[in-house]
């Protein structure tokens, strides 16, 4: 199939189509508001499908679980004052072992903030974001098409592990347009999950709940949540790296802020310098071990990104006193250029005396 | 010997935790009554919100989901428009439906959504230990309006199904009570009427029911009985408060 130009919020709303999503429910809110357009446009008078605006971000998050109860792919999708509002909805999939994509298009926080791309959603989304002691699959995309193909691993982590899923994106990535390519036609016959509610028939009446005045079955259930969690460290830890093999300074980033690093690195690397990139493509779990690894070749690092340092603590437990680790941020919805950071690399590069390495 | 009575088949073999006086176990019991004389028992899918009613799935034979608190219809929307065969009823109580649910309720009303919610109206918070409701009526004691219910400092008893009643989509809506003989065969007849609302694919349908709730209302079961006729109904009259159900399309 040839490519198509898109910006990143049509790009996940179209795979999202293209993986069987049945049920999407949203608010207005920008920077996101292309994708429930596209929904509305294309998603709505699709055969078995349902698109609905609801009247608020709970509502909308609510409308999700019911669908999924049902068997069906479901997704929502905000941006951070309306991701806030989710969170009530999350923790109630999380416990139900309910699968449903929820995608931030994050912006400068807190409170209203500013409508500018920020990176300042990564406590709330890899550390649960709302009550109780649960977790979400986190996925960072860096690219329109890393958008799409995103999307689509969204839904099959999300049945697989029965978890909601986060799609952490940003202002800038889901309205920019890049060319994208999707890999997958809309199935014609919607998934339905074996373990939906859709009347006891021929079976025995199903409950879906959590609720218990048992503390004991309480703990179990957690139990239960987290062993799947140790399964999808296991096995669903996902990295890339970037000119990293002969690095003598490693720039951790994700989504746009690992976009921004590239293109100073690459500049970096046209005036001599040995610097690489290493990008988390799951948030949450955390590719802790990838990144010791690298640190067997090299011991400087910069932990780039859009925030006061929200993925620095990670770094530094994967990495340990071993390391030095320098931080560089921007708060607010303020967009560094390539420049800026190729500064704060090359200040580093110097100050390190890495250029005098051999 | 004729049998005039049998225990529901979509009402499980379970004794209820309810209080002595509560409306919940008989509303529970009518609503499988009419699950059973519809044959609906095999695609109906029920709500429970947090509060006294939370356990409800341990009493229906049917398949139920847990629902934040108020957010039901949201929840019943969802399922509904993915699986429109299914028969979905919420059963909500007042702090759920018309506080904390007051948005998700009229916009799942307004827009038409093919649901049945059973609206428990027992003016107070009765699981967290009596506290003031929307309903509470003034000057009525709970333990959050110690002096009453004062209209000056905490408003008025809410009219919520008056309220709906105003949305487009909403196209039946009665208030009734169990706390007689005859009232709870009238309400019976107004939740088969929601159900059947529901399967004609009319609109939204609303069964308001005042049901006692003596523990927390400091009042016998009989005194409490006495107290839905007496005090209550003045403030939340019964009867039918919206039927658009015999035109063509809603309203």
């Amino acid at each position: 199939m040839s490519k198509l130009l898109m910006s990143g919020n049509a790009a996940i709303a179209e795979a999202a189509i293209r993986a069987g999503c049945a049920f999407y429910a949203g608010y207005p809110i920008t920077p996101q508001n292309e994708l429930t357009e596209y929904m509305a446009l294309n998603l709505s008078r699709r055969k078995g499908c349902t698109f609905i605006q609801a009247e608020s971000e709970i509502s909308a998050i609510n409308m999700v679980y019911g669908a999924s109860v049902a068997g069906v792919r479901a997704m929502t999708s905000s941006s951070s004052p309306g991701i806030s509002l989710k969170q009530e909805g999350i923790s109630y999939l999380a416990a139900c072992e309910l699968p449903a994509v929820i995608v931030n298009m994050s912006r400068g926080g807190p409170g209203l903030g500013s409508i500018s791309a920020a990176q300042s959603d990564y406590f709330q989304a890899t550390r649960g974001g709302g009550h109780g002691d649960y977790r979400t699959i986190v996925l960072a995309p860096s690219s329109v098409q890393e958008l799409a193909d995103y999307t689509h691993r969204a839904f099959d982590l999300s049945d697989k592990y029965l978890i909601p899923v986060i799609i952490l994106g940003d202002g800038m990535i889901g309205q920019m347009m890049e060319p994208v390519e999707f890999t997958h036609e809309a199935p014609e016959i919607l998934p339905v999950r074996s373990r939906a509610l859709r009347g006891a028939k021929g079976r025995p009446s199903r409950i879906i709940r959590t609720f218990t005045s048992n503390p004991s079955e309480l703990e179990e259930l957690n139990w239960s949540l987290f062993r799947r969690y140790q399964l999808i460290k296991k096995h669903e830890t996902t990295s890339d790296t970037f000119m990293t093999d002969d690095a003598r300074l490693i720039v951790v980033a994700f989504g746009i802020g690992a976009r921004i690093a590239r293109g100073a690195i690459k500049n970096a690397r046209a005036s001599g310098m040995k610097v690489g990139l290493f990008r988390p493509v799951t948030l949450w779990p955390f590719p802790a071990e990838k990144l010791q690894e690298l640190a067997k070749t090299t011991r400087y690092f910069l932990d780039f990104e859009m925030n006061m340092g929200q993925m620095l603590d990670d770094v530094q437990l994967s990495l340990g006193n071993g390391a030095e680790v320098s931080f560089y941020g921007r708060p607010g919805g303020v967009i560094p250029t390539p420049s800026e950071v190729q500064r704060v690399i090359t200040r580093l590069y110097h100050q390190n005396g890495l250029d005098a390495k051999k | 010997m004729k049998t005039v009575y049998t225990r529901p088949k979509s009402l499980k073999k379970r004794a209820y935790h309810y209080c002595p006086g509560c409306g919940h176990s008989i509303i529970h019991r009518l609503i499988c009554e009419v699950i059973d004389e519809m044959k609906l028992q095999e695609r109906t899918i029920g709500v429970p919100p947090p509060g006294c009613s939370v356990f409800a799935y341990h009493y229906f034979d049917v398949d139920m989901v847990e629902s934040a608190h108020g957010r039901g219809a949201a929840v019943a929307t969802g399922i509904k428009r993915v699986y429109p065969e299914g028969i979905v009823f919420t059963y909500q109580g007042d702090g759920d439906l018309a506080a904390i649910g007051t948005a998700e309720t009229i916009h799942a009303a307004n827009r038409g959504e093919r649901i049945t919610a059973i609206f428990v109206n027992n003016a107070v918070y009765g699981m967290t230990g009596g506290q003031m409701a929307p309903t509470t009526l003034n000057r009525m004691v709970t333990t959050t309006t110690p002096y009453g219910r004062d209209e000056k400092l905490e408003g008025y008893p809410i009219r919520i199904s008056e309220m709906l009643a105003l949305t487009r989509g909403a196209v039946y809506i009665e208030r009734t009570a169990v706390n007689s003989p005859a009232h709870i065969q009238r309400t019976k007849r107004a939740i088969h009427k929601a159900f059947q609302t529901q399967i004609d694919d009319l609109g939204f349908a609303l069964v308001e029911v005042l049901s006692p709730c003596p523990t927390n209302w400091k009042m016998t079961p009989v005194e409490s009985w006495k107290w839905v006729d007496d005090v209550m109904s003045k403030e939340f009259p019964l009867g039918v408060i919206k039927d658009t159900t015999g035109e063509k399309r809603a309203d």
